[in-house]
């Protein structure tokens, strides 16, 4: 959330690094100007481009929510993946059970997983707030562990799949992207630009950025923090609940499939810089396109490699994010 | 807000200012030699839950002197199990070479990739989280890289190859062998000894300051880094023979066990629940973990009414070592070991 200063400094800074963001297309533009020289096809670098777009807006999505979290609570939230994985299974039961519409069972997924991420911050995390950070981690952890256990011991570890009714291929420029995976992306994106409205333009997401300025500064003025602790703690799991529905059409639904997520999600966060809800969004496209274009630079590697070099470079030189100011 | 988690209070100094190091080395001796006797006793089933006890602590020693002794939370200590493992499965199957060599090879391929990864960590100053999420990067890199290697036969891993008689050389022997229990046992002991030496030597005490308050250890001339890549190559190396063993012992590895999350987080349980920082904690948390899938896997395949509809299902075992991580965090957060040990000095 350092894209809004709380207190103004002497030299206003923009509040978008155009630099940057000027290297970092450009770095983007020659990884797919060398794929394309690697692979010589047109058709494969756009759909390359094209499907990590889309996924990135999805990875943007789910690491807002993680991100949010790191930010105002100093979690590391392992446990993020593991709440997308149960929306994912919230998902396939409301849709298989009452063929209801997979977009209507993102709404109840939405609140669901809002209320139950209130629950485990008040009943588990409150209890070792103001611990050391690995204690919060490994919390977060056995969670984890419980989540997706309890998902292979309820739903067995065949996969499973959720079907969008009127699913098609698109045509976007010479690639060609299933709708499902358009609106996930379009999902995500409008979902995204809630919770940036919610935390610039109301109370609520005003005393959440204080929080996270400050905490000892938000009590002084009046602020309950333990109350914006739960409700971060909410939305930000909400964020993972939202996430999971929208992928659920795309994804084989899998108890682990969460923990993918959960990885991805962590570079995304690293490389938005930690705490950076706007740099998340931007870094999930990043991402997208690393993972799917860098699937081309290196042939027969998983492209899950290509995102992790990317990561230990970012978390080696620009520890603070892509988009982040040198604290 | 700044990136970095820079506000973290300096931990408590969880050693006691003078630890009774001979006595911690004669309960090792003791403990050993009453041990010895015990696959002799306990009947052929439950040996095999004993020897997963001894590869759980050898796993978690390591852990416990990087992130415990050292503190550096490690979260990616699959990658010196998995090195350990994968040398030693490597060279016996494409050169024939006994696992003990591959052993030995495996400690040093660990403990200089330790020493990477601690360097480039250090060197660009990660902490706390930061730190724990490169070294998880790490061992996930290793773990896409082997997945997708021919030079390590990709997926699909080693299995060690059947030997017709029992043979010390090739560390192979007949199922349920005692021979196992011993091996695993003196592996367990030596690395016990190995961290009480090391604990107490300038080197170690060095190490603690360094974790206790990095600065002042400075100022009074203590090179940090060299301390904290030691103890990381140590660690490295200790967690490595757990994987070499775990190789001979299931004759079979693959890049998941190997590199897997699920066995970073094995390496860090039994510290946790036992007692961070202490010597005996990583042995005691394996010594309650150790028999835990066992004991569930039993409930399951007869369960009682109530819990019916989850036979044959898998899973549980993990639910509770959740659920004992969580509890033994909110509860006991200096472990079962120091919660006793703050107990009786009290008195």
């Amino acid at each position: 959330m350092t894209s809004a200063p709380a207190a103004a400094p002497a030299r206003p800074r923009p509040p978008i690094p155009w630099g940057r963001a000027a290297s970092v297309l450009g770095v983007i533009v020659l990884a797919i100007v060398l794929a394309y020289v690697q692979s010589g096809s047109g058709i494969v670098v756009s759909q390359a481009v094209v499907t990590g777009i889309l996924v990135g807006g999805v990875y943007g999505l789910v690491a807002m929510g993680l991100t949010l979290i790191f930010g105002v609570l100093d979690i590391v939230n392992f446990a993020h993946g593991a709440f997308l994985a149960l929306a994912l299974f919230a998902t396939y039961w409301l849709v298989a059970s009452t063929g209801m519409h997979p977009y209507l069972a993102l709404g109840i997924c939405t609140v669901v997983m809002f209320a139950l991420g209130a629950l485990v911050q008040r009943g588990i995390l409150a209890g070792a707030m103001g611990r050391p950070l690995e204690n919060q981690l490994l919390i977060t952890l056995g969670l984890a562990m419980i989540i997706e256990n309890a998902l292979l011991m309820f739903f067995g570890a065949d996969p499973r799949s959720v079907a969008l009714p009127g699913d098609r291929g698109v045509p976007i420029l010479g690639a060609v992207a299933d709708l499902s995976r358009i609106l996930a992306f379009a999902g995500a994106i409008v979902l995204a630009g809630l919770l940036f409205l919610l935390l610039q333009r109301t109370r609520m997401g005003t005393a959440i950025r204080a929080v996270a300025a400050n905490h000892a500064g938000a009590e002084l003025v009046g602020i309950d923090t333990r109350r914006i602790y739960m409700l971060t703690f909410a939305i930000g799991t909400a964020c993972a609940g939202a996430a999971g529905a929208l992928v659920a059409p795309l994804v084989t639904i899998e108890p682990t499939t969460g923990a993918q997520f959960n990885i991805i999600a962590f570079v995304v966060v690293v490389l938005g810089g930690m705490g950076n809800v706007v740099g998340a969004l931007l870094s999930g496209l990043v991402i997208g396109l690393a993972e799917q274009v860098g699937g081309l630079l290196l042939p027969g590697q998983s492209p899950l490699l290509s995102v992790f070099i990317v990561f230990v470079l970012v978390l080696f030189l620009r520890p603070q994010g892509l988009f982040g100011r040198s604290g | 807000m700044t990136a970095q988690t820079t506000t973290r209070e300096p931990a408590p100094p969880a050693a006691l200012p003078r630890q009774p190091w001979n006595r911690h080395l004669a309960v090792v001796a003791v403990l050993a030699v009453l041990l010895v006797p015990l696959p002799l006793v306990l009947p052929g089933a439950q040996e095999a839950v004993v020897v997963r006890v001894l590869i759980f602590a050898l796993l978690s020693i390591g852990w416990n002197i990087m992130s415990g002794f050292g503190g550096m939370f490690s979260f990616g200590h699959a990658a010196y199990f998995g090195l350990g493992a994968y040398t030693t499965a490597w060279l016996l199957v494409e050169r024939d070479v006994s696992p003990w060599i591959g052993m030995a090879v495996g400690m040093v391929v660990a403990a200089v990739f330790a020493v990477v990864v601690g360097f480039l960590a250090l060197r660009y100053k990660l902490r706390g989280a930061y730190f724990a999420l490169a070294t998880f990067a790490f061992a996930e890199m290793l773990r896409l890289w082997a997945t997708n290697s021919d030079f390590v036969n990709r997926a699909e891993g080693y299995h060690v190859p059947l030997l017709p008689e029992n043979s010390w050389w090739y560390m192979q022997f007949e199922p349920g062998s005692p021979n196992y229990f011993w091996i695993a046992l003196a592996l367990t002991v030596a690395a016990l000894v190995v961290s009480i030496l090391f604990l107490r030597s300038r080197a170690g005490q060095f190490t603690l300051a360094a974790r206790d308050d990095e600065e002042a250890a400075a100022s009074i001339g203590i090179p940090v880094m060299r301390y904290k890549l030691m103890t990381m190559a140590l660690a490295g190396a200790i967690s490595s023979v757990a994987g070499a063993f775990y190789v001979q012992y299931y004759l079979f590895i693959d890049p998941d066990l190997a590199f897997g999350s699920s066995q970073s987080i094995q390496a860090i349980l039994p510290a946790v629940i036992g007692g961070v920082a202490t010597i005996w904690g990583p042995v005691i948390g394996a010594a309650v973990l150790g028999p835990l899938s066992d004991v569930t896997a039993t409930v399951l395949r007869n369960p009682p009414p109530f819990l019916e509809f989850l036979q044959g299902r898998g899973g549980l075992d993990v639910i509770l070592y959740g659920l004992l991580l969580i509890v033994i965090i909110l509860l006991l957060p200096k472990g079962i070991y120091g919660a006793l040990r703050d107990r009786w000095s009290r008195r």
